[in-house]
């Protein structure tokens, strides 16, 4: 029998890596319920952004906290080049060539990362204890990443909600053309959503480096289970998204300790292809 | 000069051709409606106008400039709002929301609270419904609400797409009301209607459009007592 405070403590750190998580799933959901694309190379984005923290840091000797801005930056810029240079051109193609498109980048960056950085594991070596909270330790840099992840994603709701242009990014999710007959150049708001689903990456990136070593397959890592959580979440729904985060964070955690890390994504895979059975909307859907 | 004046044009999707050389003109003030059956291209002539299509010929002047071939955001900002067929609500925002993205457009979002108010007095029961969503309104209340949406962008020529599509009678009489008095703040309006004897009552001059081409044109009380009309539309 496990030791249940071994439990608490992987509930703990679940919960921590849910906050990240949850922070790429809703930005690649913002940018599919905008423009009906999945951005397939989304974590892919990540890993460059990861790339320019790791030599700001390391190599121009930034401050982690200026280098971490430095990959919300990179972040910004790569979204809204992906939407410039290879969004735009296929908008109206079929769904399936808009999937090889951005399929393609996937493999573009993977190879180009490669070319240009290696293979080698980088980290930015952060050197900060572990907290220990009645016999749980939890690691600094994830409680940072968690809270700090939580604060954009707060962030995020208030610019979606109060803003006049995140009020305008959900209406056109709701309906593309009624918002172009409001004065919208949808263009405008495309661009907006491909910067903010972009920063969502970037500041996933800053908050990634600190907890893990960054190589070209760093998206192979975390792509599979940011799409399955935003697809047992409902594509497109941020509520769900956010949920099905933590819930997937869970049970990757809670079974790593229980089982093997191996054995939490087995489990986590397996439940969403029942749940694709079950509830295949997403776990909010309303049940036909 | 007209305010609005199509010359000569054809529209359509694709293959299909669904408005042959239409011309037509609105002036400023007049309420102008096409009316026609079911295919007939109204719906098509209305998209033309606010450049959610193309017109393949001819022109389209709007206040002395060419609207032809401008996007549709374009077209809104020289003043023409369009209340789409099936209204196009963003269901899933509140009443204030949608008000809010009717304001869209700089100069309009400038005189937003101005707009809310006008908009508020127009339509009461949409301002005690602000928080609401509006996917969660009555038919005829989200059939205001478009209009209202339609207002706030500050237009000064309304296009409306069968506005009493879907509601019941009695809420279809309340609705060519609520028009009336929109039309009596003064805005300029190019109704599209099913619902051919209402709309003759409401307007100053009709068209009546078959098969892609304005098959007669009129002043609305000559035009319904018309025995072709009368028998074909009005149901007389």
């Amino acid at each position: 029998m496990i030791d249940p405070i071994f439990l608490v403590e992987a509930a703990v750190n679940g919960i921590m890596l849910g906050g990240v998580l949850a922070l790429l799933a809703l930005g690649l959901n913002l940018i599919f319920g905008v423009l009906d694309i999945v951005w397939i190379a989304y974590v892919d984005l990540v890993m460059v952004a990861m790339y320019a923290v790791y030599f700001l840091v390391m190599v121009y000797g930034w401050p982690i906290w200026l280098g971490g801005l430095g990959g919300v930056v990179v972040g910004v810029a790569l979204g809204i080049l992906v939407h410039l240079l290879i969004i735009t051109p296929i908008l109206d193609s079929p769904p399936v060539n808009q999937l090889l498109a951005t399929g393609g980048l996937l493999f573009f960056l993977q190879s180009i990362a490669t070319f240009l950085w290696s293979t080698d594991h980088k980290s930015v070596r952060v050197s900060l204890p572990s907290i220990e909270l009645g016999g749980i330790f939890v690691s600094y840099p994830r409680l940072i990443a968690f809270v700090l992840s939580i604060l954009v994603m707060v962030g995020l709701y208030l610019f979606l909600t109060r803003t006049f242009i995140g009020t305008a990014i959900r209406a056109v999710s709701q309906d593309r053309g009624a918002m172009a007959l409001m004065g919208a150049s949808p263009q405008k708001i495309y661009v907006v959503t491909s910067a903010v689903g972009g920063a969502m990456a970037g500041v996933a990136a800053a908050l990634l480096s600190i907890q893990y070593s960054v190589h070209p397959y760093f998206g192979a890592a975390f792509g599979p289970i940011t799409f399955m959580i935003c697809v047992l979440g409902g594509l497109g729904n941020m509520v769900g998204a956010f949920i099905a985060s933590f819930v997937m964070s869970e049970i990757i955690a809670i079974g790593g300790v229980v089982w093997s890390t191996e054995m939490g994504y087995v489990i986590a895979f397996a439940l969403f292809i029942v749940m694709m059975f079950a509830r295949p909307g997403g776990i909010l859907a309303k049940r036909q | 000069m007209s305010m609005l004046e199509l010359r000569t044009v054809t529209a359509g999707y694709g293959q299909f051709t669904a408005l042959w050389d239409v011309s037509l003109a609105v002036e400023r003030g007049e309420a102008v409606a096409v009316v026609g059956p079911n295919g007939a291209g109204k719906t098509t002539l209305l998209r033309v106008i606010s450049g959610v299509i193309p017109p393949r010929h001819g022109d389209l002047v709007f206040e002395g400039a060419s609207l032809a071939g401008r996007p549709a955001h374009e077209v809104v900002a020289h003043g023409i709002a369009h209340v789409p067929e099936g209204r196009r609500l963003f269901p899933k925002l509140t009443v204030a929301e949608n008000l809010k993205m009717g304001a869209f457009l700089p100069r309009a979002r400038k005189a937003y609270r101005e707009s809310l108010e006008r908009v508020s007095a127009l339509f009461p029961a949409l301002a005690e419904r602000q928080k609401q969503r509006a996917g969660s309104l009555s038919g005829g209340e989200q059939q205001m609400l478009a209009i209202g949406r339609a207002l706030m962008s500050r237009p000064q020529l309304i296009l409306f797409d069968e506005p009493s599509m879907g509601l019941a009678p009695v809420m279809v009489l309340r609705l060519f009301d609520l028009i009336r008095r929109v039309r009596e703040e003064g805005y300029t309006m190019l109704i599209v209607e099913q619902n051919v004897r209402q709309v003759l009552k409401l307007v100053d001059r009709a068209y009546l459009l078959e098969v892609g081409r304005v098959r007669m044109e009129g002043r609305a009380a000559e035009l319904s007592e018309q025995d072709f009309v009368r028998k074909a539309y009005v149901g007389l």
